[in-house]
């Protein structure tokens, strides 16, 4: 019963986290100057007449209020708006390049939070040590480098001059690969592009781990472990790492609204074929309708993600639905 | 008040103002100490150095274009880093680039923390209604993933710094104000607040002048990681192609690397500006680790202070 209220409380809370969404969306693009009609035909001598039909004809002669209930209406019908520069509706646009872009950052964040997780863990087992010194600036520092600034360095090294890894792109044009050889060729690509993001998060996971890992080696039951002769190893694994995780997995999900951060730098850096590269083309082209849906996706996923953690979260660990692990 | 009480008065504020004096002593003395944040310290210094001296240190104006033959050089004894595809040079490039950096980071740091500060210390102490609303919406701003929110904000409304450092401020004040709001909680039912409560103080002298005092450590930790993120922010905006045209940023120089596709001809033209960015924001994220140390209950008793 208490797991069901926590799970409805969190899933009203997301609603309506949702619907502000929508209001500021439109909000923000209400107030961006210039007069879209007037931009429309762009020459002075145009009658009053004419542009109060286009007015009409595009429900601007309507209150804010009416053009936000228009502006739900779409959405509810799943109307994103449409692209000035595709011309085709925002939501195929976006649809197209949804795929591509969670390849990206699944693989990205994936190898991030094991190799984190591992060096954070071994950094705060033995806090102090050389190896945890070296560990932990060589996270700092990471952690200070731009993903586009990584990606860009990693370009040119292994790009221009190395010559290993493709410059660009999801695949190599005009190949004719199919099936195997198509898969190899899309992971060859990923490289580059998977790195920049993972080198920055990994930082991050680095130093969370890390400093959890130090917290719960000052607890009781570690010393316990230890009175009872328990091999290092075990004691590392079973008891300080287990519960060393348990804000590292709150991390994942705040995390994920980084990931789009990162994968609109790395992405628009090698030219992937994805929603973040798409950012940058509609920022470029100055695509409002696209932007605009390009922002209700990202931030309507990232509550959707926060929600999913929640409840995971409420399942390992039992003392946040009771509110004792909220001080 | 008598002639007593104003002699009081004024010895009162003269102690309070030497124990803050030698609080800012311990506290310099303690981060010269920190190997972390000497580093820290000396990379700032340079670039404030090198942000104040810049017109002393420019060869040749950036904004200058030059002739065809002084297109995409390679570094040399007139042109230093080099030029870029308008013949402009690169070093006098970076070294105005960090004003904008700076100029960035110090500006939307402050009004972010004044803000944050601003709004933690009335829902902490209002508590109730005031609280539950403003924690409501510093929850919901948490929520929004920024890049693409200042992004948005930035394309709408127009590329130049002043929007900018609006943008950014209004994407960082919620981590401030939680920070503050969380401390404000349990400062409030401090002895010396009821103290002075009882005497009859007001509600804003409470919080401006008995609260506020005791966050403003904590408000000096979040400035820095607050430069830190606004000059990240700044250079990633720009890079997007959404800085401002007429001030030379590094993020807007290696837009223009980039959008040119001349970046592997020219590793002089991509190099400084990143190295540049990269060397700042450590120095700013290796200050507010050492901070963060020093504020660390036990820490000051470790150094023998």
């Amino acid at each position: 019963m208490k797991t069901l209220i926590f799970a409805l409380k969190k899933i009203s809370g997301a609603i309506v986290t949702i619907f502000a969404i929508v209001i500021a969306n439109f909000v923000i693009f209400r107030v961006s100057p210039g007069d879209p009609i007037r931009m429309m035909f762009r020459d002075p001598r145009v009658s009053a007449e004419a542009l109060q039909r286009m007015r009409v004809k595009f429900g601007l002669d309507k209150s804010m209020w009416g053009q936000f209930v228009d502006y739900f209406k779409q959405l509810m019908h799943g109307n994103l708006g449409f692209s000035f520069w595709q011309k085709r509706p925002v939501l195929d646009v976006i649809g197209d390049r949804i795929v591509q872009t969670l390849i990206l950052v699944v693989t990205a964040l994936v190898i991030a939070t094991i190799l984190g997780i591992i060096l954070g863990a071994i950094s705060g087992w033995k806090s102090g040590s050389k190896t945890d010194r070296t560990i932990l600036s060589v996270s700092l520092v990471l952690y200070s480098v731009p993903t586009f600034a990584m990606g860009i360095l990693l370009l040119l090294v292994f790009g221009y001059v190395l010559l290993i890894f493709p410059l660009g792109g999801i695949s190599s044009p005009a190949s004719g690969f199919t099936g195997f050889l198509y898969a190899k060729d899309v992971l060859w690509h990923m490289v580059l592009p998977a790195f920049s993001i993972v080198l920055w998060y990994v930082g991050e996971y680095i130093l969370l781990t890390r400093s959890s890992m130090v917290e719960v080696m000052d607890q009781d039951y570690i010393v316990t472990a230890r009175a009872k002769g328990l091999r290092e190893s075990v004691i590392m694994r079973k008891h300080a790492l287990r519960n060393a995780l348990l804000p590292v997995v709150t991390l994942s999900g705040v995390n994920f609204a980084f990931a789009i951060a990162g994968v609109i730098e790395a992405e628009t850096v090698f030219s992937w074929p994805g929603i973040g590269r798409l950012t940058y083309d509609a920022v470029m082209k100055r695509d409002y309708p696209l932007l605009q849906g390009i922002f209700l996706i990202f931030a309507v996923s990232v509550v959707l993600a926060n929600l999913l953690v929640d409840l995971i979260y409420s399942r390992i660990d039992p003392r946040i639905k009771t509110g004792a692990a909220h001080d | 008040m008598t002639n007593a009480e104003k002699t009081a008065e004024i010895v009162n504020r003269k102690k309070k103002r030497e124990i803050r004096k030698q609080k800012t002593r311990d506290f310099l003395y303690l981060l010269m100490n920190h190997r972390m944040g000497k580093v820290g310290v000396v990379i700032i210094v340079l670039f404030l150095f090198i942000a104040f001296a810049a017109p002393l240190l420019r060869t040749v104006n950036p904004h200058q274009t030059g002739k065809v033959a002084h297109i995409l050089i390679p570094p040399n004894g007139r042109f230093w880093f080099g030029t870029d595809d308008l013949g402009r040079d690169v070093w006098s490039q970076v070294i105005f680039g960090s004003r904008v950096s700076l100029l960035i980071g110090f500006i939307s740091a402050f009004a972010t923390v004044f803000t944050g500060a601003l709004i933690g210390i009335f829902a902490g102490f209002y508590g109730g209604y005031i609280e539950e609303l403003l924690m409501r919406i510093v929850d919901f701003f948490m929520m929004l993933p920024a890049l693409p929110l200042m992004i948005v904000l930035a394309a709408v409304l127009g590329p130049s710094i002043w929007n900018i450092i609006f943008v950014v401020s209004l994407i960082s004040w919620p981590t401030t104000a939680r920070v503050v709001r969380s401390q404000v909680l349990s400062l409030k039912e401090r002895p010396f607040v009821e103290a002075s409560r009882c005497i009859g103080a007001t509600n804003s002298f409470l919080m401006f002048r008995e609260i506020l005092p005791n966050v403003i450590p904590i408000l000096f930790a979040e400035a820095v990681i607050m430069i830190t993120e606004a000059i990240y922010a700044e250079a990633v905006l720009s890079f997007l192609g959404l800085g401002d045209p007429i001030r030379i940023s590094w993020g807007s120089m290696l837009h223009f690397a980039f959008a040119s596709g001349t970046m592997a001809r020219a590793p002089w033209w991509v190099l400084p500006p990143i190295l540049s960015i990269v060397i700042l924001i450590i120095g700013f994220s290796f200050l507010g680790t050492a901070v963060s140390d020093i504020l660390k209950p036990g820490y000051k008793e470790t150094k023998g202070l």
